[in-house]
């Protein structure tokens, strides 16, 4: 028999300090796939953000250097500009990229900077213990939000998809969650597009994945990838937000027909 | 089509997700403890995996490989 399924030549074989069925995990195997099959593991630069996944770069087997907190669009930005034949992109968490770092990310991608922001939604914040995040969904109830948010209080969920998919700067942003197979095909996929784009210098991507995080949702992991379907996906709403240059080869199809 | 898995049983989670998403019943819980203090899964070999991968997709710690029949 064949073997089909193993673990990817990128991702190191240092098994992961995430808690068990973290989405993390997932989505930093899927960025070492498409970067095996892209074969760009020379030139991909990754930069992780302070979060959860402050030590991404002992799995990825690329380069990458850490951010401050919030600036990974700042530092990606950086780093293309200078070496612009290499795949840049940052991974941030939503604390990371909604609150501290909102400013980088909204001018990043106002700029249409030419690089892939991979962005971590678990409507919490991990690492410091569960706190309420901008992307906590309407009656989430967090560490600081003990008894749910609500409009008053905490004000709604940012859905940062749709507000930077109004920038004329963006290129191609897309929602995805890894709550199940099919989803997490589906954000593979929307990973390759983005470097696609970037390599092919189409400007800003960004990648926004839905991801549980059982430990301070206070579920079982199975619980949590359910909760991401009936309550996650009803605030944000998975599918490509925006996608230029599949629009203009529409049009332009549309135009020889 | 026919297949099977080896799960990795040192770095598995136990986080199940494996298990919830097998229709095939191949994949069963234990009792057992790995080095790291969890009930690692075991593959169920009861000749109905098809090495359709989705266990080894959804497994967040890459503990599972899958083979099949070309
Ligand atoms: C400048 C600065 N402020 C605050 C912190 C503390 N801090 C570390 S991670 C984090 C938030 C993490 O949440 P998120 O970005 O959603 O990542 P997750 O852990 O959920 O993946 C905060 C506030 C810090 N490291 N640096
Ligand atoms: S706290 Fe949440 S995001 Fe952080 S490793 Fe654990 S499950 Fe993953
Ligand atoms: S490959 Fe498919 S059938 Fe075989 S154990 Fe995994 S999920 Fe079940
Ligand atoms: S999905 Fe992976 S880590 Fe989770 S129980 Fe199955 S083999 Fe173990
Ligand atoms: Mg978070």
């Amino acid at each position: 028999m064949k073997k089909i399924f193993s673990r990817p030549k990128s991702l190191k074989d240092a098994p992961f300090h995430y808690c068990p069925g973290c989405g993390h995990s997932i989505a930093h195997r899927l960025i070492c796939e498409v970067i095996d099959e892209l074969d760009i593991r020379g030139i991909a630069i990754g930069v992780p953000p302070a979060g959860c996944a402050v030590l991404a770069y002992n799995y990825l087997d690329i380069d990458m250097i850490e951010s401050p907190h919030g600036r990974g669009p700042a530092m990606a930005t950086g780093i293309k500009r200078m070496l612009p034949d290499r795949v840049v992109f940052s991974y941030q968490g939503d604390g990371d990229l909604a609150a501290i770092g909102i400013a980088e990310s909204f001018h990043a991608a106002n700029r249409g900077e030419n690089i892939t922001v991979i962005f971590i939604n678990n409507a919490v914040y991990g690492m410091t213990g569960g706190q309420l995040a901008p992307t906590t969904t309407m009656g989430q109830r967090t560490t600081t939000s003990p008894l749910g948010r609500t409009r008053e209080l905490e004000g709604y969920p940012v859905q940062v998809c749709e507000l930077l998919s109004g920038l004329r700067g963006t290129t191609y942003i897309e929602r995805c969650a890894v709550n199940t197979p099919a989803n997490i095909m589906k954000t593979r996929r929307a990973i390759k597009k983005a470097f696609e784009y970037q390599m092919d210098n189409k400007g800003f991507t960004l990648v926004e994945i839905l991801s549980p995080c059982p430990t301070n949702w206070k579920m079982s992991s199975v619980e949590a990838c359910k909760w991401i379907s009936d309550v996650m996906t009803k605030e944000f709403p998975l599918g490509v937000m925006k996608d230029i240059p599949s629009a203009q080869e529409k049009k332009a199809v549309a135009a020889h027909d | 089509m026919k297949g099977y898995i080896v799960i990795n049983k040192e770095i598995c989670k136990e986080c199940h997700l494996c298990i919830s998403v097998c229709n095939r019943d191949c994949i069963s819980p234990s009792t057992e403890y790995n080095l790291k203090g969890y009930h690692p899964v075991f593959y169920n070999d009861n000749g109905k995996c098809n090495g359709c991968g989705l266990c080894a997709t959804i497994c967040p710690d890459v503990a599972i490989e899958v083979y099949r029949e070309r």
